[in-house]
């Protein structure tokens, strides 16, 4: 078995004449890629990383290590001060993440990727109903038809397992939890290919996290979908994640098998990591 | 099918001053089709550390670990995560002594899950049953109260959540097939169930890599014995 082909060569423009795409292509690039917040210190340093389609990787490590900077960078949100992010898109073209027009960085957002916030109000339209909010990115994409809106919505909610008789609620009558499912819910309506996701679990109740795991799990492994998560719980990362990478002071210092880097840690933080994590 | 050569492996404990621990000094290990290879060493010798690096858990210092994969030769040592990911689905199956449990899915799932992760490409609405009545029918074999079955198994006995390993590790059949003290919390009716699989696991052609203390399973499924130091 030969190990998967890396993308070669400079990309100077956002659209890229790419090779087509073997199964073994990555669908996510990270090249050198770091980003200051205007200060001498780098939030990020030198951040390479693949995402290969159907992988779930997780991007561990404490407050301060840069993970979600890396996250919004990722995104297209930040833009770094070094490096690049490419993403080979649904049609096969190689794209430079930062070189995007607005334009075609919104499509994107709308249709192949996903982003769960860690704060689920920060991700939906708080004065719009539940089935609004899972509507709306069809809408985007042109559905008109009120029937089939609302029969994807239902579906949606009920996939999430949300209460579908709530459908025209608002999502301010929701707990935090499923809120997070709303959310959830909005974002993989139109299929993303790639999804990111912040804490997606933090700052609820265990119980309720421990559903809402259940269901990331279920629904990644149904729907193909490549993920990046970023999470301070190692045990969250064990639960969803192929690979997981850890980081500290703004440097990926250990990457691979999540089984691997949790049991076998390398890396000297990693063994500290790992090690203060209270097993209940 | 396996082909371990010269396999070393140390463990480096930084949070001890940089303490190495050396584990496996260039262990060597052949194992074919349809053989049990049962390891023997006391405690601490290696043995659960050599059935780590097999399935990916550890890495290796130096040597090599030799797979005749279903999509060829495999150098698990070498293997990137989405190779050993690839593996752990349709090549190499583990069954350790710990249930690692997933919250809040029925024990079914848990086993079904691995049917399913071997099929890829099936729809999984479609296959969820066919994959559940493979995995009641272990169950079952097992003497697991169907009781229990719709439950995750977190709340389950020891003897219980093992059950669920063992059908986990059975549901699909695996080139390799790797057994961490299988039947250390059965009674002697389902250590006898075990005994069979094991037996039917060989005539389908696994290689079989094994940790029994268990002295009358040991006798009863391993074709060979080898010391890991």
């Amino acid at each position: 078995m030969s190990a998967p082909s890396r993308p070669k060569g400079e990309y100077r423009s956002a659209q890229h004449e790419g090779t087509p795409m073997k199964h073994a292509d990555p669908l996510l690039s990270v090249r050198a890629l770091s980003h200051h917040f205007g200060g001498p210190r780098y939030a990020v340093r030198d951040a390479d990383l693949d995402l290969f389609p159907g992988e779930v990787v997780a991007i561990v490590g404490e407050s301060g290590s840069g993970k979600s900077t890396l996250l919004n960078c990722v995104a297209g949100r930040l833009a770094p001060t070094h490096g690049e992010v490419l993403y080979r898109s649904a049609d096969d073209q190689l794209l430079d993440v930062h070189r995007l027009s607005e334009r075609e960085r919104r499509r994107l957002e709308r249709t192949e990727w996903g982003f769960v916030q860690q704060n689920a109000s920060d991700g939906l339209r708080m004065n719009v109903s539940a089935g609004a909010n899972i509507g709306e990115r069809l809408m985007g994409q042109g559905e008109r038809h009120f029937g089939r809106l609302r029969a994807a919505a239902t579906d949606w909610m009920t996939r999430v397992e949300l209460n579908a008789d709530r459908i025209d609620d608002s999502p301010r009558d929701f707990s935090g939890g499923m809120r997070q499912r709303l959310q959830i819910a909005r974002n993989l309506v139109t299929r993303p290919r790639l999804v990111l996701m912040d804490e997606p679990t933090s700052g609820l109740d265990v119980s309720v996290q421990a559903k809402l795991l259940d269901l990331i799990r279920l629904l990644v492994a149904r729907m193909h979908l490549s993920a990046l998560i970023v999470t301070h719980d190692l045990g969250v990362a064990r639960l969803l994640a192929h690979r997981t990478l850890v980081m500290r002071e703004g440097r990926i210092v250990e990457q691979g098998l999540t089984d691997r880097v949790l049991d076998d840690p390398q890396h000297a933080y990693t063994q500290l990591l790992v090690s203060s994590v209270v097993a209940p | 099918m396996l082909h371990v050569e010269s396999l070393s492996k140390h463990f480096t404990l930084h949070l001890r001053g940089g303490l190495e621990l050396p584990v496996l000094k260039s262990v060597s290990l052949q194992v074919n089709a349809g053989e049990c290879v049962a390891l023997l060493g006391a405690s601490g010798q290696g043995k659960s550390t050599l059935m780590k690096c097999l399935y990916g858990s550890y890495g290796a210092d130096s040597g090599a670990i030799w797979l005749e994969a279903q999509n060829g030769r495999v150098d698990i040592a070498q293997a990137t995560p989405q190779q050993m990911i690839a593996l752990r689905r349709r090549d190499i199956a583990y069954v350790s002594q710990f249930l690692r449990a997933v919250p809040r899915v029925p024990a079914l799932d848990v086993v079904a899950e691995r049917w399913l992760q071997a099929r890829p490409e099936t729809d999984a609405d479609t296959a969820q049953e066919q994959a559940r009545d493979e995995a009641r029918a272990l169950f079952a074999r097992l003497n697991l109260p169907s009781s229990l079955w719709e439950l995750p198994p977190a709340t389950f006995s020891g003897g219980e959540q093992q059950r669920v390993n063992i059908a986990r590790g059975f549901i699909e059949p695996a080139r390799l097939l790797l057994l961490d003290e299988p039947t250390a919390s059965l009674d002697a009716a389902n250590r006898r169930v075990v005994i069979e699989l094991i037996r039917e696991a060989r005539e389908a052609g696994a290689a079989v890599v094994g940790i029994f203390h268990d002295e009358e399973v040991r006798d009863a499924v391993a074709s060979r014995c080898v010391a890991v130091q």
